[in-house]
């Protein structure tokens, strides 16, 4: 098969950093083409160059698709040609209709005025056949993430889609969702769109594309045949070395209970008496590593964050015992008093001020440990996160680089060293290695694994299972607000907690 | 893991480094500042910087550099107050009815005063921080309620004369206690200003080389001494000059010495204390900052009381000043004042500002009207400059924002 977009010798800089270099990527008509490597290793760049994010004359090199030179000036020019780029953070107004988005900025009007009844039948026709059935005027606001994937999909294929770039689109998905999605990826290159996919789940990966371009520190490493690869080999192109070990070894040392909580019952902010977390129990030992699994809305950040000071939720009712002793926490400050920290999913809205740096971002949750008659001891706290960045290995020129602009994986370390700051018993850490590369991942798996051999107990909330069954000691499943099971590490695999976290309640 | 434990490896540098280090996102407001005030000296054949000019500089525009301190705490937060220059009207109408019509002496009159400040400011934060209503919406409805309150308590007319001592804290000098020395060319000059500003010009080179000391004993990066002495030097050489220029005059105005103290007070509580981090905190990421364990209500809450004092204080001062409260007193102060904040340095979104900045962006703005009137411009060309400075501000910032993105 032909070629139907060539990107040579691809260079990109920004001021002090070559993002790109020299990279080539062929793709061929009708297939699905994915993108891996790490973070940082150019995927997202690569994409903005071709769909016209960064004009042509931004970077060197050059790019051919349907054997026509192409010199976008635009997003808009890309689209023309029929180059539709979704992004990772999905660009729907929420107030608008399903329909109005995806006609936005491309309405079928006549003299000016829209034609409503035109663009919902049409909105309806494209809701078809990407297998949605809700009503084109709909709100996109009342739709969730898998949904909302799908109305950005509806969008792309109004535009006359000839290449369809897709950035992580399932990583806000839950599994039913995300497969979905990749019927219909199927089904779009049957009917003759190329899909250019950039992902981290390998399996994914594995499952729906022909041919993987691997790029590694802004450079093409290869480009491999999917049919002949396995996840390995995929991830040792990407990090360059064979990684034999995905989760640093540990020998667990588990101490007595310090933790525990008890029908933990909590009710939904929004709609008044829904159960979100239903007379939830569990415990934690001193120096164990336990997991929570659970699909996406199942209801594991709620309980964490109703057990930390109650920062989730509304009629919270159940018992929390420390060291032998209920306690209460009716805020953030008497968890973090009584020893308990969380480390939250989503570090950019709820875990750092991306304006600060990372001095002040490591002792905002200490600050009062770090003052003297409420005045901050400013030498103290930056000998204190630059101990941090030391022991944490965070990669940044000083402890006064603004933490907006160091990778995931350095931000994860700085909300990290928040929270080890204020010297917890029980870290509850809610999806630690979310977006962060298989580098970066290892570092943090061996900051956990020091944590719960200092004798902390470490409760550790994800969605990747084999992140779980290789880190933890001791795994619960939470279906629905509700545990159905626990397993211990040596009977847990992926089938029995993927069957426990899809009980049903009975 | 504990945090007493010594660093498990030796820092990467074992020795401080001596490096300049300039962020051109601050200090482009004062070189920007430095530049306006050349300008205009020149324009004006050194009037702007006479003794008696300078003064009137200062003195004329007080009450919006207090004002701008308040108005930059509120900005860091995210938020904003509109109704400050009802405030200031409705404050200093209180103060001339307690004075004036009451007989009240001037300093428990100046207290209560400043007790309704704060429950003004209360009554707006309780909305703000605890009803969740948006500040842009609760200080406009100030706005209106404390506009028709001062017309309420003015019966619509002016009250005045005010108590000597009043006009003194708004209008008046310190004494010349050890009278005057001689100063060569210059001519005669008060002994006691003269101190004042020595001993500030030792206290600015005692403070930076104490933390010059401190931050190289914590290993942590420092100017290069020369540099050291530069800044420093320079920030004593303005110091003396606006403090000579000053005692060539009348002796130091007292709201200068108010000033004074409200800036390092402030600059103080911004900087070092927990409670002014945790505002930056709230500015930056308010939801990180709740997670964190900062107290995001009552930090909201105070920030607006402290906003309602010291708008009764700029009332009383600017009544003082008129010696007379009139209902029209204050009227887009709070333009002036959110001005300030901006072109010193905050940010739209909340989480940047000094309390510095806010003062040298009110500097700016004062330097510029006054040096236009001395140039016998009329007050719409006067308007249409700050307008555009206001703008040229704000863009600079985003830009060099943008270009360090």
């Amino acid at each position: 098969m032909t070629p139907i977009l060539a990107m040579r010798g691809i260079t990109k800089t920004f001021p002090g950093v070559k993002a790109l270099q020299d990279v080539n990527l062929a793709v061929r008509s009708g297939e699905i083409h994915a993108i891996c490597g790490e973070n940082g290793a150019g995927k997202s760049t690569l994409m903005k160059v071709l769909s016209g994010v960064y004009p042509h004359g931004s970077y060197d090199g050059e790019i051919t698709f349907e054997d026509e030179r192409c010199r976008f000036s635009s997003v808009r020019d890309s689209e023309r040609r029929g180059i539709v780029i979704i992004h990772q953070e999905l660009a729907l107004c929420p107030q608008l209709s399903i329909a109005e988005n995806i006609f936005l900025g491309n309405e079928l009007a006549r003299g000016g005025l829209i034609d409503w009844n035109r663009t919902n039948h049409a909105a309806g026709e494209l809701l078809r056949r990407v297998g949605l059935d809700e009503n084109p005027v709909t709100p996109v606001s009342e739709l969730g993430v898998g949904k909302q994937q799908l109305v950005e999909i509806a969008k792309a294929l109004s535009k006359k889609v000839r290449l369809l770039i897709l950035d992580e689109p399932t990583a806000a998905l839950n599994d039913t969702d995300s497969a979905h999605l990749l019927d219909l990826l199927r089904g779009l290159r049957e009917e003759g769109v190329t899909c250019v996919i950039i992902s981290h789940k390998l399996g994914e990966v594995r499952a729906i594309a022909d041919s993987i371009t691997i790029l590694r520190d802004g450079r093409t490493i290869e480009t491999l045949q999917a049919a002949e690869v396995t996840e390995d080999r995929i991830i040792s192109g990407m990090v360059g070395r064979d990684l034999s070990q995905r989760f640093p070894p540990r020998t667990p040392s588990v101490g007595e209970e310090v933790f525990r909580i008890e029908d933990w019952t909590v009710h939904s902010p929004v709609h008044s008496g829904r159960l979100v977390v239903d007379r939830a129990s569990l415990s934690l030992r001193r120096g164990e590593i336990v997991g929570l699994a659970g699909l996406m809305g199942a209801g594991r950040t709620e309980l964490a964050m109703s057990v930390f000071g109650r920062s989730y939720g509304k009629d919270i009712s159940g018992r929390i015992v420390k060291d032998g002793r209920e306690i209460h926490l009716r805020s953030v400050q008497d968890a973090i008093s009584q020893g308990i920290a969380y480390v939250t999913e989503d570090r950019k809205r709820y875990g750092l001020n991306l304006i600060e740096d990372i001095k002040r971002n490591v002792s905002a949750a200490w600050l009062g440990g770090l003052s003297r008659h409420g005045w901050v001891r400013e030498h103290e706290e930056h000998r204190v996160a630059e101990e941090f960045r030391a022991r944490m290995g965070i990669k940044a020129p000083s402890v006064r680089s603004v933490t907006g602009k160091l990778s995931g994986g350095n931000q994860q370390k700085v909300v990290l060293s928040k929270w080890i700051l204020t010297d917890p018993d029980v870290l509850i850490l809610d999806e630690p290695t979310r977006g962060i590369d298989v580098g970066a991942k290892f570092e943090i798996y061996s900051i956990i694994n020091q944590l719960a051999d200092d004798g902390k107990a470490v409760l550790v909330i994800s969605s990747e299972l084999p992140e779980l069954l290789g880190l933890c000691d001791r795994i619960y499943a939470l279906s629905r607000g509700r545990i159905t099971g626990e397993v211990d590490r040596a009977d847990a695999t992926q089938e029995r907690l993927m069957q426990l976290m899809t009980t049903d309640r009975e | 893991m504990t945090v007493t434990q010594a660093p498990s490896q030796a820092p990467e540098t074992a020795k401080p480094l001596r490096r300049i280090s300039i962020n051109p996102r601050e200090s482009g407001i004062y070189v920007a500042f430095a530049l306006i005030v050349v300008l205009f000296t020149i324009l004006t054949d050194g009037v702007l910087l006479e003794p008696q000019n300078i003064s009137n500089i200062i003195v004329q525009n007080s009450y919006i550099l207090i004002l701008a301190v308040g108005m930059m705490l509120i900005i860091i937060a995210g938020h904003i107050d509109l109704s400050v220059g009802s405030v200031v009207a409705v404050c200093g109408a209180l103060c001339a009815v307690l004075t004036v019509e009451m007989g009240m002496p001037w300093l428990p009159a100046l207290l209560l005063t400043l007790v309704a400040g704060a429950v003004i400011g209360a009554w707006q934060g309780y909305w703000v921080a605890y009803f969740g209503i948006p500040a842009f919406i609760v200080t406009l409805a100030g706005m209106l309620v404390f506009r028709a309150l001062t017309l309420w308590v003015l019966g619509n007319q002016g009250i005045g004369p005010f108590p000597d001592e009043i006009r003194t804290l708004s209008n008046g000098f310190t004494d010349g206690y050890l009278g005057n020395i001689g100063l060569g060319p210059l001519g005669g000059a008060d002994l006691v200003s003269l101190l004042a500003g020595v001993a500030g010009v030792a206290a600015i080179f005692l403070v930076q080389w104490r933390q010059r000391k401190a931050r190289l004993g914590y290993l942590q990066q420092v100017d290069p001494f020369p540099v050291f002495l530069l800044k420093a030097g320079g920030a004593a050489l303005v110091v003396l000059a606006v403090v000579v220029q000053l005692a060539r005059f009348k002796n130091l105005p007292w709201v200068l010495v108010l000033l004074t103290v409200l800036v390092l007070g402030y600059s103080l509580l911004a900087n070092k204390s927990v409670f002014g981090r945790h505002i930056y905190a709230i500015g930056g990421n308010r939801q990180a900052a709740e997670l964190s364990g900062v107290k995001v209500k009552p930090i909201t809450f105070w920030i607006f009381v402290n906003m309602g004092v010291l708008a009764a204080l700029a009332g009383v001062i600017f009544a003082g000043r008129l010696n007379q409260a009139g209902p029209t007193a204050g009227n887009a102060f709070e333009l002036d004042a959110i001005a300030a904040a901006f072109i010193g340095g905050a940010a739209v979104q909340g989480g940047v500002g000094k309390v510095v900045g806010a003062i040298t962006g009110g500097l700016i703005m004062a330097v510029i009207n006054n040096g236009m009137s001395l140039l016998g411009q009329p007050s719409e060309i006067v308007m249409l400059v700050k307008g555009l400075v206001l703008l040229a501000a704000v863009a600079y910032d985003i830009w060099t924002k943008r270009r360090a993105a």
